[in-house]
């Protein structure tokens, strides 16, 4: 399929679910099911689907190392090696994995191939880890400092790290820098997907689909606070309701809102099944979690299928005086 | 590996669940809603009991009005304010507002905190009569 046309049919996506919160602010019952029922329902979805993918995970058979490397495995004594790039032990793996998980190592060293004035050139590019590493650290932010409205007293980690996100004091009430970069990491992750044809090949509906609709969650969110301010307290009040068991309805939140809310729904409900559990799938992969001892400890397959072998004894056995009769030579008399 | 794998899975699945469930045993299951106090000597004394504008238009829109205030205060000089029934009142949040709600801790604080809000006008201006504590 065309491009251009999963990026359509990707927007068509997210709008259809505009309509069900434009349903909801518009019906009471839906309302209700959303401010009331939703909530749960989601919350279960994701972390039974978080743990049963993982479980299904954890269950697929690893029985060799293939850590992917790049740096001298653990030998000789007099051979220096690199214990991080090529852990020879738990220690090794867990830096390494903490490089990829906090610092998207592997990323770092992307290269790019082209061809100038008809000779091969290589070079770094890094655009991919600066932006994707900008927009995770942000969304992180993003996420802690909702925590504000589902926590009371407001956990002072996440007022702190508030106020340390809007210190620039741009407008009222203040700007925050990690909404900025998380439309600029989002930004570029879709224009390179867009634009950058070997990447556009491999795209996929999936791949517009989550760029697109976290876009939508950040631009509700960023109106909510810029824009059409919402009632804070009946906000937090829901959320609290959520948190305590005493769910509230509110009054009026108003479209926006409830747009924003439906948006995160199905973000946080899809999570398990898409691309995006990549947030749990990142520790069970094994060409990074693995420590390369492939060559100090046989790794044996244990669940290999039993072969029936038979072996030249066997079989001289079992025919010996057939052989002897018609001169074959054999090793036992 | 193998035999640690299964006490991995569950040792992160365990830190993955109390890391989402966090806001449902943070609180204690416990939340109350603030409630704003008008009980100051200044608002007790006043024959109309109303803020410059209707409570819906002042709870919705404080923050643009003062917001406003201090532009037009600070950057044009124009420092008094019509209201929309015609009544006129000096712009300015230590003369205006806090001469009613000299109460700060139990009016503006108590939504603010709430909400984890962070307004900034108490970085410049002053509370009368608050002690630094």
């Amino acid at each position: 399929m065309k491009s251009r046309q999963t990026i359509v049919i990707a927007l068509l996506a997210v709008s259809a679910i505009a309509l069900a919160a434009a349903a909801a602010a518009a019906s009471k019952t839906a309302g209700l099911v959303l401010t009331l029922v939703a909530p749960y329902l989601v919350l279960a979805v994701f972390l039974l689907g978080m743990v049963y993918r993982v479980i299904r995970w954890a269950k697929a058979p690893v029985p060799f190392r293939i850590p992917t490397t790049c740096g001298q495995e653990k030998s000789l004594p007099w051979i220096q090696n690199n214990p991080v790039e090529n852990p020879a032990g738990p220690l090794g793996a867990i830096g390494r994995m903490a490089g990829e998980v906090f610092l998207f190592r592997s990323l770092f060293r992307n290269a790019q191939t082209e061809i100038v004035d008809g000779r091969q050139v290589f070079g770094s590019a890094k655009g991919l880890w600066f932006f994707g590493l900008m927009f995770h650290v942000s969304l992180l932010a993003v996420a802690l400092r909702h925590l504000r409205f589902f926590t009371e007293p407001v956990v002072p980690f996440v007022t702190g790290l508030s106020a340390l996100d809007g210190f620039l004091e741009i407008g009222v009430p203040a700007l925050y820098i990690s909404d900025m970069t998380l439309l600029a990491g989002l930004a570029f992750l879709f224009l390179r997907r867009a634009v950058l044809p070997q990447v556009r090949y491999i795209s996929l509906f999936a791949d517009y689909f989550a760029l697109i609709l976290i876009a939508a969650v950040a631009a509700t969110g960023l109106l909510m606070r810029h824009f059409f301010p919402v009632d804070l307290n009946a906000v937090k009040t829901l959320a609290m309701g959520w948190v305590t068991f005493a769910p509230v309805a509110p009054v009026d939140a108003g479209f926006l809102f409830y747009l924003h809310l439906c948006l995160v729904f199905v973000l946080i409900a899809w999570l398990p099944f898409g691309k995006l559990s990549h947030m749990a799938g990142i520790f069970l992969s094994p060409t990074r979690n693995l420590i390369n001892n492939s060559r100090r400890r046989r790794h044996l397959n244990a669940w290999n299928a039993p072969v029936k072998v038979h072996s030249y004894e066997e079989y001289e056995d079992e025919f010996r005086n057939k052989m002897k009769a018609a001169g074959l030579p054999v090793e036992k008399e | 590996m193998k035999q640690h794998k299964w006490g991995l899975i569950i040792l992160g699945l365990a830190i993955f669940a109390i890391a989402v469930t966090f806001p449902f045993w943070y609180g204690k299951g416990k939340s109350t809603p603030p409630v704003l106090s008008l009980e100051t000597p200044e608002i007790a004394g006043l024959a109309r009991k109303e803020c410059i504008e209707d409570k819906a238009f002042m709870r919705a829109d404080h923050m643009k009005l003062l917001k406003a205030w201090r532009d037009e205060a600070v950057r044009e000089g124009k420092r008094v304010y019509t209201a929309r029934d015609g009544r006129t009142f000096e712009k300015s949040l230590t003369g205006s507002c806090l001469r009613c709600h000299s109460n700060k801790e139990q009016f503006c604080d108590r939504c603010h905190t709430y909400v984890g809000a962070a307004p900034s006008c108490f970085d410049c201006h002053i509370v009368p009569g608050e002690v630094k504590k």
